[in-house]
């Protein structure tokens, strides 16, 4: 097993970290795909989680949102903690923690409605108290998509383009208003204009939402986020600065990986 | 700004709870109303076991029907339903996999191959009765066939036909293309290739579509009203031209005569019919699992 | 390796083929005789009964004098069965259905998938069985003043009949949902009351309205249970408490009395099932219409 480095104590500390990762491990019927991971998610930044395939970094961002509990035969262990509440205390309400954390998946899935409906489906089933209507073109706007729909909104969001399918994704996420966005792979089916498209827009939203992406594309993570974890098989091998991890990696694995030579 | 994972207001964390509440209730009235169907089909049985059970002796099975119940008995109606279910099978089953096979291996796209589809769709939705008055018409009358075993066999298999058809080529078409390639690429014609290779492969599905078909054939009690099987027969068929009753129309009759007694000797005549399908459905599994053995 | 040559398996090949396609032909066969058979009946009877009256009269006394052919009694006796059966298959079909793609565990499904196949392999019969036996008595002792052939009895055990059809097929319009949309919705922090009827079910509806379509076609085609349950009383009255006749009791009744085979009232029998094969064949039209064209929802 490689040692770890993880710089968690020097890098975090001092910032403002709105979720927190205490030796989370993830089983499935016995099998760990997640080992002792630790390390923070700082505020208002992006965090991004990258590793070769199945290192187990959506099983760690599934956990974050309480995803994982649809798996039956999954056992979280360790501590994961937002705004300092461990979100998997008895009290808590997996259904709220996901109001305050929200999902992008790889593939875009929207609803088969029209789009006005789908961004304003959350927040109505949630008796949002304001006009649906704004909150839905204030989303549309902060997913940089308003200008393409606002003539069509009653139109079935299956006809837009991947791209726009995934912009629309993120409007919906973000009709909830939450505190964190997690992104699992946004892009891995998107082309290079669409992906282009969202790594602007996450630098837009980085002011408002806290974002934590998964990603396999390395130039991407390298492009977009504050912060890196790089995780192996399971294991957290390096968490820094993203600028200083991709540059001047502190362990040998990781400096192969960003450098190509396995993944 | 920090946020909380509980709801601020005690309005808000209200309002969770009743969506909580909500979902719950929801999960358990479906699950319910689910169950509610297995202990429907406990009381039906039960129904038919209390009712029918002492009636069931060797007797029963040996006996012709009588206007007395203690002496009446299905042996006629038992060998009727047997010669009909060889007979449909003979008929049915050569002809349903034929059409089977022509479509799925020898068709192509054209649009005769659409139009059977559609037709075989639409034949699959048609009321049984409807086949019956067909059968009246065509075979009992227009061919002259009387109202014998035959008659009913051959309406029955043209109800059944559409079942068989829809199966078989359902289990046609899961056999993958390189089966096929690799018997065509041995130089095996393509007549050789289903023989050989896909018919043996789609046998499991197949056999559960004929067992399906019959089945249904078995249980069909229109169309044989229809073409005219009697309802007091004192005889056992022995030939494919004779006349005949079946355990469904022993069953409707003693059902829909007014003495008690006479229902539960319908329950007993159910519980052979239903021994019958069992036995047939558990015959059809060992067999498909011998098969699929075989074949791994 | 065959050792024969090459000119004889192509003749062998031929007939083959000739002899499968002859046997695909009879199914084409099959729909035209069964709408020449009909038709040709049917012209027989309209030429001495205007088919206005038989349509919207509404007294139908074929087999006396003086004789009436309005179709409508036998018309409303089939729609008040299937009414009621759709009332009682729709609702717990569909509950059944959500419950076996949503909620029930692998074994659960285990146990109850095999009991709603064997509840559809039951023999009509068997049901008719069921509703004299068990409904009827129950029903009578709810409602004191029902009729031992009544129309309740007959909805009850027709709707029975077709639950494992819709509870099996709009299973597997849910099921065919792809899973990435319960993802979505649940990570916008829905529960599952809200993820199952304002997500899943309306993505999966075309599949759940055919099912429903091939239900209530295959109620307004059963025979024996209403046959035996329901009466014989052409009726058109709205009740369900009393004897009625579907247009499918009648085409029994007619075929089991002895009406003179060519005669008008013998006619009637063509005339009935002419328009039973034409409603359920618009039926069935219309649900495979809807599965075809609704299928590339999720692209």
């Amino acid at each position: 097993m490689s040692s770890q480095s993880i710089n968690v104590e020097t890098v975090t500390t001092e910032l403002d970290n709105i979720l927190e990762m205490e030796n989370v491990s993830v089983a499935y019927a016995g099998n760990y795909a997640v080992k002792n991971v630790s390390f923070n998610v700082a505020r208002n930044a992006i965090t991004s989680i990258i590793g070769p395939s199945g290192c187990g970094k959506s099983t760690l961002l599934r956990c974050l949102n309480r995803m994982n509990d649809f798996i039956l035969d999954a056992s979280i262990e360790g501590n994961i903690r937002f705004e300092g509440q461990d979100i998997y205390a008895r009290e808590v309400d997996a259904v709220e923690v996901r109001h305050h954390i929200g999902m992008v998946f790889q593939k875009p899935n929207p609803f088969p409605k029209s789009i006005f409906k789908n961004v304003a489906w959350g927040p109505t089933v949630n008796r949002y108290q304001g006009s649906i209507t704004e909150l839905v073109e204030r989303s549309l706007k902060q997913a940089s998509l308003w200008d393409e729909v606002k003539d069509r909104l009653n139109d079935s969001a299956l006809g837009l383009s991947g791209g726009q399918q995934q912009r629309l994704c993120i409007a919906r996420a973000l009709a909830m208003e939450p505190n964190v966005l997690l992104m699992d792979e946004p892009c891995s089916a998107l082309d290079p204009i669409s992906t282009a498209h969202i790594e602007d827009l996450m630098f837009d939203l980085k002011s408002r939402y806290t974002i934590v992406i998964v990603t396999h594309n390395m130039q991407q993570a390298s492009r977009v986020s504050d912060y890196t974890a790089f995780m192996e098989m399971g294991n957290l091998i390096e968490f820094d600065e993203s600028e200083r991890l991709f540059t001047r990696p502190s362990n040998q694995r990781t400096e192969d990986y960003v450098s190509g030579r396995f993944g | 700004m920090t946020a909380s994972l509980t709801r601020s207001t005690a309005k808000q964390a209200h309002h969770m709870r009743r969506r909580h509440a909500k979902a719950r209730v929801f999960a358990k009235f479906c699950g319910l109303v689910t169950w509610l169907g297995t202990a429907l089909l406990l009381v039906l049985l039960w129904q038919i076991f209390s009712d029918g059970l002492r009636w069931l002796d060797i007797d029963f099975l040996r006996s012709f029907p009588s206007r007395f119940p203690e002496r009446a008995g299905i042996l006629s109606a038992l060998a009727g339903t047997l010669w009909l279910i060889s007979l449909v099978a003979i008929i049915s089953i050569p002809v349903g996999v034929a059409t089977a096979i022509y479509i799925e291996e020898f068709g192509g796209k054209g649009k005769l191959v659409k139009i059977i589809d559609i037709n075989i769709s639409n034949l699959a939705g048609v009321p049984s009765i409807v086949y019956g008055i067909i059968g009246l018409t065509l075979f009992v009358r227009g061919l002259q066939l009387e109202r014998s075993l035959i008659s009913g066999a051959l309406t029955m298999s043209l109800l059944i036909l559409p079942v068989i058809i829809i199966a078989s080529r359902e289990a046609i078409r899961t056999v993958p293309d390189s089966i096929r390639h690799a018997a065509i690429a041995l130089g095996g014609t393509q007549w050789q290739t289903v023989w050989s290779h896909v018919l043996p492969a789609s046998f499991p599905g197949i056999l559960t579509g004929v067992i399906l078909g019959l089945s249904r054939a078995i249980g069909e009690t229109a169309p044989l009203i229809m073409i005219g099987a009697l309802t007091y027969v004192a005889f056992v068929p022995e030939g494919p031209m004779d006349s005949f009753t079946a355990l469904p129309i022993q069953i409707f009759n003693w059902v829909s005569r007014p003495q008690e007694e006479f229902h539960e000797l319908a329950a007993a005549a159910i519980i052979v019919l239903l021994v019958v399908l069992l036995s047939m459905n558990s015959l059809a599994i060992f067999i498909r699992h011998k098969m699929e053995k075989k074949l791994q | 390796m065959p050792s024969i040559t090459n000119g004889q398996v192509r003749w062998h090949e031929s007939l083959i083929q000739g002899g499968l396609g002859f046997c695909a032909l009879i199914s084409i066969v099959t729909t035209a005789t069964i709408i020449f058979i009909l038709t040709r009946e049917s012209v027989g009877f309209f030429q001495v009964i205007p088919v206005k009256d038989f349509l919207f009269g509404t007294s139908w006394v074929p087999m006396f004098e003086p004789s009436s052919f309005g179709v409508l009694p036998l018309l409303w006796g089939t729609l008040v069965i299937t009414i009621g059966a759709a009332l009682i298959c729709i609702p717990i079909g569909l509950a059944s259905a959500i419950y076996l793609s949503e909620y029930a565990s692998a074994k659960q499904r285990s146990i109850i998938k095999p009991v709603l196949e064997l509840l559809a392999g039951i023999p009509t019969v068997v049901y008719g069985y069921f509703a004299l036996t068990f409904v009827t008595p129950a029903l009578q002792y709810l409602f004191p003043g029902i009729q031992v052939f009544n129309a309740l009895s007959g909805s009850i055990v027709v709707g029975i009949m077709v639950l494992p059809m819709v509870a099996t097929l709009s299973d597997n319009a849910l099921r065919a949902v792809p899973d990435s949309l319960r993802q979505g919705a649940y990570a916008l922090g829905a529960t599952s009351y809200e993820v199952t009827t304002q997500v899943v079910v309306p993505a999966g509806l075309s599949g759940i309205i055919a099912s429903f379509l091939l239900a209530i076609s295959r109620a307004i085609g059963e025979t024996m249970a209403v046959t035996l349950a329901a009466g014989a009383t052409p009726n058109l009255s709205f009740t369900f408490l009393e004897s009625i006749q579907t247009m499918t009791a009648y085409i029994v009744q007619v075929s089991m009395g002895d009406t003179p085979a060519g005669g008008v009232a013998y006619q009637t029998m063509f005339a009935v099932a002419g328009l039973l094969f034409v409603i359920t064949l618009f039926l069935n039209v219309i649900a495979t219409f809807i599965l075809k064209r609704y299928r590339e929802v999720y692209q």
